[in-house]
């Protein structure tokens, strides 16, 4: 790794080799390593929540009710539950990647069938189908997912419907942007003229080339599906207590802020810092990755 | 012009009808029997018929839709049972006035941090002011508002106890006293967008500053502040207005957040209170208004661009 050197950037107009590029990627972006690293210790805490954390995320120890942190026994303290914060978290951040994650898949693959739908259809089909793409983004996230919410109720699963469909919009624009981008290249229409269905011309050269982009916009978009479904519990309307949901928890420690502020703030701290290390690895994916600044010439 | 300008009116009243149409389908796919909810669990088959001829359940869809998308339009929006109060003086008296206080003095504030700390870190290129504010702009996108919100209230409402933390005073009744309420909730909502307009200013003032025109103000002997704020500012204005204008729903949402935080009876705090209580035509009303709204500033920016910017123009 010392071997290279950071300082050479690779030449804009010779393609390098992909391994040799995603390695000095690293190097030469310290901050994107150090939140990816960040990111990366949250999975691993998500993952093995049960082993890292002391406690039953939802006992209730009667007898250490509020207390604060570095109490024996509850590094972070415990909330007005005496349930114990730190497990809390832990568990937490499962709950957060996961709902982040199954409601960016469901985002993306709606905004996939709806944006190649639109961009293949082309004409008043193409037209109509954009306007409901429109009427989806006439709504900020947040409220169209509290909308849904209000029609399917409360719940974990409800909140990863609620939100994946809320994020379907913007997926599906930039997906059609790029299939007309795509679509209006020589090598779709050499494949045209050369006789292959127009199935194999869409799943063998147009697909491959909208999936590279969407891949991209995912890391981008997860943060936001983790602040959006944080911000439904927080809300009171979306996971219910006692799950270990970091918003439920900010949520509960408002009340408890004049005397117990680590309620509120350790979790908080916790989702703060795996959004703020999120947005520095979407930033340095999509400016490394991000077929739209490459792309230039050709 | 007047086909572009009518194409995208066509366009924003389709997006207009597509929402209305998913708002009435809200109410019509809401859980519970709105039979149930007006009459209680007991009631005679009479009672049930009355009722349902009452709320016109008892006719076509399509007939059901056009009622009440005509009651809607004509600002009959029905009752709020929990409330007691007719929801559209309660939206649009009540609520909205205060959710628009909170946007603006929020959006003022971004405004006012945002673009000298933009300029500076532009003009600074590389030194550390502009590590410093690239910094804050990135937190500042990324950190989650509501506990920001807390975090203010612990700091300055707990701790030094400078700030009140919760009520809304109508600025327009009392000015100070309006302004004194909204410092916290206000820094709370605006700080995505000082970080954001922060990002954008500095993006743009550096570009801007490398064109000829800047160089020949230098030549002229004009003041540094001057060549800045005259030449280059004015000319990233247009960006800097489309983004604020496009970004108007995220400031929407963020006030629903900022408004349960600080407890302040806006729109927001109708809409969630709404779906706590299952109160489906307020949950309706709420997001037909944020949602015309957001189109119809959608549409005035989309109608600006080639107003503001004469390459715009469509050439057929």
């Amino acid at each position: 790794m010392t071997l290279l050197d950071g300082a050479t950037p690779a030449p804009a107009t010779v393609p390098p080799v992909r391994r040799r590029r995603r390695l000095t990627m690293f190097v030469r972006r310290p901050f994107f390593t150090l939140a990816l690293l960040v990111a990366a210790g949250f999975v691993v805490s998500a993952a093995f929540a049960p082993v890292f954390a002391p406690w039953d995320p939802t006992y209730q120890d009667i007898g250490a009710m509020m207390a604060p942190p570095a109490t024996a026994g509850h590094l972070l303290g415990t909330d007005s539950y005496g349930q114990d914060i730190l497990s809390r978290i832990l568990f937490g951040a499962r709950y957060a990647l996961g709902i982040g994650l199954g409601a960016v898949a469901i985002g993306a693959l709606g905004g996939l069938v709806l944006g190649m739908a639109a961009g293949l259809a082309g004409g008043r089909t193409e037209w109509v189908l954009m306007r409901i793409v429109d009427s989806i983004l006439a709504l900020p996230s947040l409220i169209l997912a509290v909308a849904f919410i209000a029609i399917l109720g409360q719940g974990v699963d409800k909140v990863i419907y609620a939100v994946g469909v809320a994020l379907i919009g913007p997926f599906a624009r930039t997906v059609r942007a790029d299939v007309m981008q795509v679509r209006a290249q020589l090598f779709v229409e050499a494949a045209g003229l050369m006789g292959l269905a127009w199935l194999t011309v869409v799943w063998r050269h147009i697909l491959p080339n909208v999936v590279y982009p969407l891949a991209v916009q995912v890391t981008i978009r997860i943060s936001e599906a983790i602040l959006v479904s944080s911000s439904l519990s927080f809300l009171g309307i979306g996971v219910t207590p006692p799950t270990p949901d970091w918003g439920l928890m900010i949520s509960e420690g408002r009340a408890f802020v004049s005397f117990a502020p680590w309620m509120a703030g350790m979790p908080g701290a916790a989702l703060a810092i795996l959004l703020i290390a999120l947005s520095i690895v979407g930033d340095g994916i999509r400016e490394e990755f991000d077929p739209k600044m490459q792309r230039g010439g050709s | 012009m007047f086909r572009f300008i009518a194409g995208k009116v066509f366009q924003t009243l389709f997006v207009l009808f597509l929402v209305s149409v998913a708002s009435f389908t809200l109410l019509k796919l809401a859980p519970g029997d709105p039979i149930e909810i007006a009459l209680g669990n007991e009631y005679s088959e009479e009672a049930h018929q009355d009722m349902l001829a009452e709320l016109g359940l008892d006719r076509p869809v399509v007939e059901q839709y056009v009622t009440w998308l005509a009651d809607f339009v004509r600002g009959d929006w029905g009752t709020s049972y929990t409330a007691r109060a007719d929801i559209f003086t309660y939206a649009f008296v009540e609520a909205l006035p205060v959710t628009l206080t909170l946007a603006v003095f929020a959006l003022g504030l971004a405004i006012l941090i945002g673009v000298p700390l933009g300029v500076l870190s532009a003009v600074k290129k590389d030194t550390l002011w502009d590590a410093g504010s690239a910094a804050f702009a990135l937190t500042g996108t990324a950190f989650p508002s509501f506990f920001l919100g807390i975090v203010l209230i612990w700091v300055f409402g707990v701790k030094f106890a400078m700030f009140p933390v919760m009520g809304f005073v109508a600025p327009w009744e009392d000015f100070w006293g309006g302004l004194y309420h909204m410092v916290l909730p206000a820094f709370t909502l605006s700080t995505y967008f000082m970080a954001m307009i922060v990002r954008l200013t500095r993006a743009n003032l550096v570009e801007a500053l490398e064109s000829p025109y800047i160089a020949a103000a230098r030549a002229r002997g004009e003041p540094g502040w001057r060549v800045v704020w005259v030449h280059g500012v004015r000319n990233i204005l247009m960006p800097l207005v489309t983004i604020i204008g496009l970004q108007l729903g995220v400031l929407l949402q963020g006030a629903v957040l900022t408004e349960t935080v600080f407890s302040l009876p806006g729109a927001g705090q109708m809409i969630t209170n709404a779906v706590l209580n299952r109160e489906y035509g307020i949950v309706q009303a709420g997001i037909m208004m944020t949602a015309t709204l957001f189109v119809l500033v959608n549409l005035a920016v989309d109608l600006a661009y080639p107003i503001l910017d004469p390459r715009l123009r469509p050439s057929r």
